[in-house]
Order: C-alpha cells, then structure tokens, then sequence
C-alpha cells in the first residue's frame, strides 16, 4: 500500500550548499534533547522494576527504591524459583508457544506458498477468504460458545494452538516473499520429476530461510506473549502458562482495594514477588530482542508493500 | 474438502475431460484452458495443500462469524451454536435501556478519541524528529530502544504499571518529594484515562514510527535540492516535501487507526481495570466480556459486540471514503 520499494532513496543528505542556520542548530538539540528523552522514558521502568526486583521489600513499602536496588538480596528470585506452579507454568509457555509456532508456520507457509502461485485459478478467492478476516471477524462471545462449548476445545492446549493459527498479516508477508523469488529453480526442479509437495520441500523452503526465520520469530513473540486466550479456555492451575500467573498475582493485588490496613505488608511483599516474575517472563525476549529486532522490521515494511 | 475429492476423481478419468470439452466447446479452436476441470486437474496438489488452511479460515474464522446469529436467537448454554429459537430484536432492546451499556459505551468513544487524538500523531512526530538526526548512530540507538516495549506481553507492561503507579511506586515518589500527597493512581477512576494513553504510548510509538521511516526513505532527495534553490529553509522543507511525501502512509495509518476505534487496548484495560474505576474504564469490549464470558448472558453480549462491530465498520467505510475522495488514497 505505501512503499513502492523501487524507488527507495538515501537518507535526506546534509545539505552541503545550504548555510546551516542558527535556528537549525537550536532545533538540532531540542531535537537531541527530545529524543534522549524518549530513551530515557523508554528505559525507566526496566530499570525501576529491576531494581525492585532485587531489593528489600521495606525499602520498597517506604517507596525509596527507585532505579537502584536498596538492600540488595535474591531472596525473592529463590522464592519465586522454588515455587514449583512457576516453573510448571513456564513449562507450558514453552510447549505452547513451541506447538503453536510449528502448526502456525505449517499452515501458514502452505497457504502463503499456494497464494503466491499467480497462475493458480481462483487464486484470487483464496487470498480474499483470507483478507476479508482481517477486517471481520466473529467477535469474542461466538468465538468463545465455538471454541468452549461447540469444539470442546476447553482445557486442551488446543484452544490455544488452533484459533490463531493463520494470522492474515504474516500470511501476506510470506506470499510477497515466495513470489519475489525467481521461478527458473521451481521449473528445473518439475521437470527432474518432483511433484508440487517435493518442489515446496526441497527447493522453495531451503532458499527461504530468511522469511521463514521471521515468520519463526512473529508468530514465537506474539504466542509467548499471548495471555487471553488461556485466560478464557484453561481454567486448570496445571495448565496455565506463566503470563496467567502474573496476570493472577497483579489480580490479587488488585482485588485487596482498600491499600491500607494489616492487608499492606502482604500487598508489598506481592509487590516484590511481581517484580521478580515480570523480570522472569520479560528476560527471554529482552535477551534475544537485540538480535531479532531487525527481522520484525523487515517483515513489517515486506507487510506493508503489498496490505 | 470437495477441492480434495474432484481433482483425484478427475485423476483416474482423464476422458471425462475430453467430453466436456467435446459438448461445450463446439469451437474447432483449442478450448479455452482456464475451466475449473482442467485447474484441478493441473494444480490438484496445490489446492490440497490448501484444504488446511481453508478449514481453518472456516472453522475459527467463518463459523464465529455465523455464530453471530445468536444474537438474534435464544442461545442455551451445551445447545447448538447458533441458538435454538428466534427471538428477533429483544437483545438488543435489552442494551438500549442498560445504563451499563451506555456508560462503556461513552467510555469506548472517550478513549478511541483520546487514542487516537495522541497516539496517531505521536508516531508521526518521533519520526519526523529521527529522520532530522544526522548521526546514524544515535539515530539507530533511539529506534532498537523505543521499539523495545512493543515485544512485551501485555501482562508484563500492565505489571509495570502496577508497579509504577503504586501508592510506592516512582510516581507517588516524586509526588511526594515534591511535598504532594500519594495517590492511589489504580483505584481512581479520575486517572484512568490518562494510565490507559501514556502507557499505551510508552509500549507503540516507538514501533509506530517503521512505516514512516520507512516511507520518509522514498522521498526523491531532489525535490528537496529544488526546495533549497527556492529558498525554503528546514522548515518549509518538512512542511512542503517530508509531509506531502509521505502523505498516502498517514492517510492509511489515519483510515487503519479509525478501523480500530472502537476496540480500544481491550486486552489491557482487562488487566488494569477494577470494579472501582469501572466509571471511567469500562469499555463496550469489557462489557461484553463480563456479561458473555462470565454472566454466560451469551446472546445478548454478542448483540452488544455486533453494535460495536457496525460502528467500526461505518467509521471505517467513511473515513476511507472521504479520504479517497479529498486525497485520493483509499484502503481498497
């Protein structure tokens, strides 16, 4: 829809021939000033809940921590750690976010692979059934009388893996990639003989790392990542993944309205023991963050070319 | 599933094909090659790898849709998906006069319009502000940091709310430094509203600002040469060549973002709302969440969740319109 990316240019060139004048500098550290700003807002509340996180929850209850750990010590980090619901609820993050990545990526890479086919009729039906979901959809209480009572879905990872398997973004995504590529390969192999499955296995996927690795990456985040579902289908403690445990430890929190009385020593330490499991669940992403960002902004702009 | 069973049908009689070219193409020409029979014929493996994904697209996406219906049918709970006996427009009569209905429905509209008055532009803004950065360096810097919130799950950043704004939090801290009283930011319905955007801001401007980046990098680098001979200065250049040059990317994101109007950060307001700041956080999706989900009132929460679908769909189609017809830039 937007970037025509034939078309793409350098960046805006400093312009050698124009005087920079006064009122430009002033502007570029306003601009210096903003943007330090903007990091440093970004930042604050990684550094404040690392802080709580390792720090005594008197410190805390005085309100004195703010981005350096007061009383440093890991008693909480061994107190969630040892918490065996913790770790079962990590566990099932992991096998979700796992099972769901794998029957998201197949169904996605078979549908992106038959879309991208121009010759294919009414291949044009196809991508609208799946279009036209992006801007309808069901609505929340169909989807949940479907999923939970219809399907008998409820309490089965399924009701996690299922309901969003395709998402139409990434689809498109994947369809402009396998279309970018050049035909002459998929043709040499047809005529030794492979079949549509074993041009699709053995030429199309081994030169498509690239996509597949972002495609790998989007639909990972946004599984491990993903609470409401889980929320609404698994009501079995031995279920849930780790975000259903923050969730339940910020809901206990919140439900103890009054924040005064005897309830507050409890309230704080909950506090800290939220600290501690936010860093936990938010430590795989942050750690790989640096490394994958790029993949999700090439997906996003490849999305964008062709909406 | 019927793409399935033809083209391997079709497989074992390849003579089939040659009579139906024999009775309706009486033409001495080659028949014409695109009929249905000779595609699946061709591609039948491609389709079969297509009958997956199809049930898929049916099943969670079609059905629900369908499911829709219930609104307007008596649903019993175990019984069929689409309810048992029709009983017109009684639902929705029910929501007009459910003072509930109403309050989260003004609410909806306060905070997609709060939405969008500042998170449309916020992108917009940092953007143009990168894009003057000449240090390629500190320009990427600022991107990997502020795009970072996006990769966070919603409960993390609703924890960090929790904990900023808590009666210990930094919040309270600085406002009692600064001889203030602390406040319970979480239990009062007065602050919600701006929880809801600055934190909403924290977590997507940063990502917001790819698209434009992105587009800012198809302007023609001449056009601002030839704003230089003309003698505008910076100024006039992001106003006369960055901001008509990247137009159709913010009509777009503008007809996108009015698309998601009325479903405001559902998801979140989930986690940090609570019974006492319902007043101002109730949302229409909230609404229905508890009267569906957890009152099992299903047909007449699916009632107030196609109201709420219509309104997004009539915004929509308008703004497109009318961007298409002032500006030429259309959505489909």
């Amino acid at each position: 829809m937007v970037i025509p990316a034939a078309t793409r240019h350098a960046p805006r060139p400093t312009p050698r021939r124009q005087q920079v004048t006064r009122g430009y500098r002033v502007f570029q550290v306003f601009n210096a000033l903003a943007l330090t700003l903007v990091v440093v807002l970004t930042l604050y509340p990684f550094f404040n809940i690392l802080a709580r996180s390792f720090s005594e929850t008197s410190f805390i209850r005085r309100g004195e921590v703010n981005l350096l750990p007061k009383g440093f010590n890991l008693t909480t980090y061994k107190y969630v750690m040892s918490d065996a619901v913790f770790w079962n609820s990590y566990k099932n993050t992991v096998i979700y976010t796992v099972v769901a990545t794998a029957i998201a990526m197949v169904l996605t890479t078979c549908y992106a692979y038959v879309l991208s086919k121009k010759h294919l009729k009414g291949r044009t039906l196809l991508i609208g059934i799946a279009v036209f979901t992006m801007f309808f959809n069901g609505g929340i209480i169909p989807q949940y009388v479907l999923i939970s009572g219809t399907l008998g879905l409820r309490n089965t990872i399924w009701a996690i893996a299922l309901p969003n398997a395709i998402s139409v973004f990434n689809l498109l995504v994947m369809k402009a990639f396998f279309e970018n590529q050049p035909p002459d390969l998929e043709e040499a192999g047809a005529v030794d003989g492979l079949n549509t499955y074993g041009i699709l296995l053995r030429i199309v996927l081994p030169l498509s790392k690239a996509v597949i690795a972002t495609m790998v990456l989007f639909y990972s985040v946004s599984f491990w990542n993903s609470w409401f579902a889980a929320f609404l289908y698994l009501d079995r403690k031995e279920l849930w993944p780790v975000t259903i445990y923050l969730r339940n430890l910020l809901a206990g929190a919140m439900g103890t309205s009054d924040p005064g009385a005897a309830s507050d020593v409890a309230l704080q330490t909950a506090a800290n023991i939220q600290a501690v499991t936010i860093v936990l669940i938010a430590t795989p992403i942050m750690l790989v963050y640096p490394f994958i960002q790029r993949y999700f902004v090439t997906g996003v702009m490849l999305g964008s070319i062709k909406g | 599933m019927a793409v399935r069973a033809t083209p391997a049908a079709l497989d074992q009689s390849p003579g089939s094909e040659v009579q139906v070219q024999a009775t309706s193409t009486p033409s001495p020409v080659r028949p014409r090659a695109n009929t249905w029979r000779r595609a699946l014929r061709r591609d039948w493996q491609l389709y079969s790898l297509a009958v997956l994904p199809l049930l898929f697209f049916l099943i969670f996406r079609y059905l629900p849709m369908a499911g829709n219906i219930i609104a307007f049918r008596r649903y019993l709970p175990g019984g069929s998906l689409f309810g048992e006996e029709w009983v017109g427009f009684t639902y929705f009569q029910l929501f007009i006069d459910d003072p509930g209905f109403w309050r989260a429905f003004f609410n909806t509209l306060i905070l997609g319009s709060l939405t969008l008055l500042f998170l449309f532009p916020a992108p917009l803004i940092l953007a143009l502000l990168l894009n003057e950065v000449r240090t390629r360096l500190l320009k990427r810097f600022v991107q990997t940091i502020s795009y970072m919130p996006h990769f966070l799950s919603i409960v993390v950043v609703a924890g960090l709310i929790f904990q900023i704004m808590s009666i210990d939090g930094v919040i309270n801290q600085a406002l009692t430094a600064l001889g203030g009283d602390a406040i319970s930011f979480m239990q009062d319905p007065g602050w919600f509203r701006t929880i809801y955007i600055s934190s909403e801001a924290w977590q997507t401007v940063g990502w917001g600002t790819i698209l434009y980046l992105a587009a800012l990098t198809t302007i023609d680098p001449d056009l601002y040469e030839a704003a230089r001979i003309d003698g505008a200065n910076r100024w006039w250049q992001t106003w006369h060549v960055t901001l008509p040059g990247i137009r159709p990317t913010i009509v777009t994101l503008l007809v996108l973002n009015t698309g998601t109007f009325m479903a405001v950060g559902f998801e979140k307001i989930l986690l940090i709302y609570n019974p006492l700041t319902y007043e101002t956080a109730d949302v229409i999706a909230t609404y229905v969440f508890r009267i569906g989900v957890q009152n099992g009132l299903f047909s007449y929460a699916t009632a107030i969740g196609m109201f709420e679908a219509v309104i997004g769909l009539v915004l929509v189609y308008t703004v497109n319109f009318i961007s298409r017809r002032t500006v030429g830039t259309s959505l489909w």
